[in-house]
């Protein structure tokens, strides 16, 4: 199984990069560009195969090491 | 005094580290590399600035799961001094040693220059010598040293005094909340600091207005 796991930060935590990125799509001449958020992607093989017991390793893995859970959220798909 | 320096892959400033523990000690600190699993016996242990691990996933985050820091972190637990500086103070706040977290600079770049540096707090092992508003001279060097912290973490730290460094005369490099430079846990025995004192003790690198940061060592 594969866990896919987003980690996006939290409202209200600044984003430098994000802000960075907004800019340089503007001076790209795209327009109707809001605000631009970073974030990270992860894609972990498991072997476990049960549905249940492989979500609950994945976000163990989120709070213990993947995500900083004082300024990142955590999303995690599995397929 | 006996002190112990960690090491991780990356790591760059343990030799400065370890030369200004000496200088004002006298003592040659222990080094200790990441993947041993005790600490030897020692009144401090200092975790130094560098770029652990390249700063993948987030700065000091692999570093902080590493053997050694959970026999730190346990020994912190117990009122073991822990002094993180730089990356060190990422790695000891990744590790929860320490509220709050360290982000990229608000500015995205690179800060290598000296700071004002005001002491908030005197009464701790590091700055015990030194008076109460004293400002130094002291170098910071970091992509990613903006503190910040929720409303309430903020309070407390405020309010109980555990703000030990803050950045004065708008010398603030990369947007820290409060011009936070450095705070305590607690008990005031683990200390966190993104600027490197170690770098501004002997006369050669141009001051030595962080000698007595060092020297508050041998009262406390």
């Amino acid at each position: 199984m594969r866990a896919k796991i987003k980690v996006t930060l939290k409202t209200g935590v600044l984003d430098p990069q994000g802000k960075a990125i907004e800019g340089a799509l503007g001076h790209l001449g795209f327009g109707g560009v809001g605000e631009v958020r970073q974030g990270k992607y992860f894609e972990i093989e498991l072997a476990e195969t049960d549905h249940a017991k492989a979500r609950e390793q994945a976000k163990a893995m989120c709070e213990k090491l993947i995500a900083n859970t004082v300024i990142e959220n955590y999303d995690i798909e599995l397929a | 005094m006996k002190s112990a320096v960690v090491v991780f892959p990356g790591i760059n400033r343990e030799r400065d580290m370890m030369l200004a523990l000496e200088s004002v000690t006298g003592t040659r600190p222990v080094s200790v590399w990441h993947t041993e699993t005790e600490l030897p016996k020692v009144d401090l242990v200092v975790v130094p600035g560098g770029f652990s691990y390249g700063d993948y996933l987030r700065c000091g985050a692999i570093a902080a799961r590493s053997p050694i820091m959970q026999d730190i972190r346990a020994k912190a637990l117990k009122g073991l001094k822990v002094l993180g500086v730089c990356n060190g103070f990422q790695i000891i706040t990744e590790a929860g040693l320490l509220p709050g977290v360290l982000v990229r600079n608000k500015d995205l770049r690179f800060v290598c220059r000296r700071v004002k540096l005001k002491v908030e707090n005197n009464r701790t092992f590091f700055t015990n010598r030194l008076a109460k508003g004293a400002v130094v001279s002291c170098p910071v060097a970091h992509g990613e040293g903006n503190y910040i912290c929720d409303p309430d973490t903020l309070k407390r730290l405020e309010g109980d005094n555990r703000v030990v460094f803050r950045y004065a005369e708008n010398t603030n490099p990369n947007g820290a909340l409060n011009d936070i430079a450095g705070i305590m846990n607690e008990a005031g025995t683990v200390i966190g600091m993104m600027p490197h004192p170690e770098n501004m003790i002997e006369p050669l690198h141009g001051k030595t207005d962080c000698r007595p940061l060092f020297e508050s060592l041998l009262a406390a």
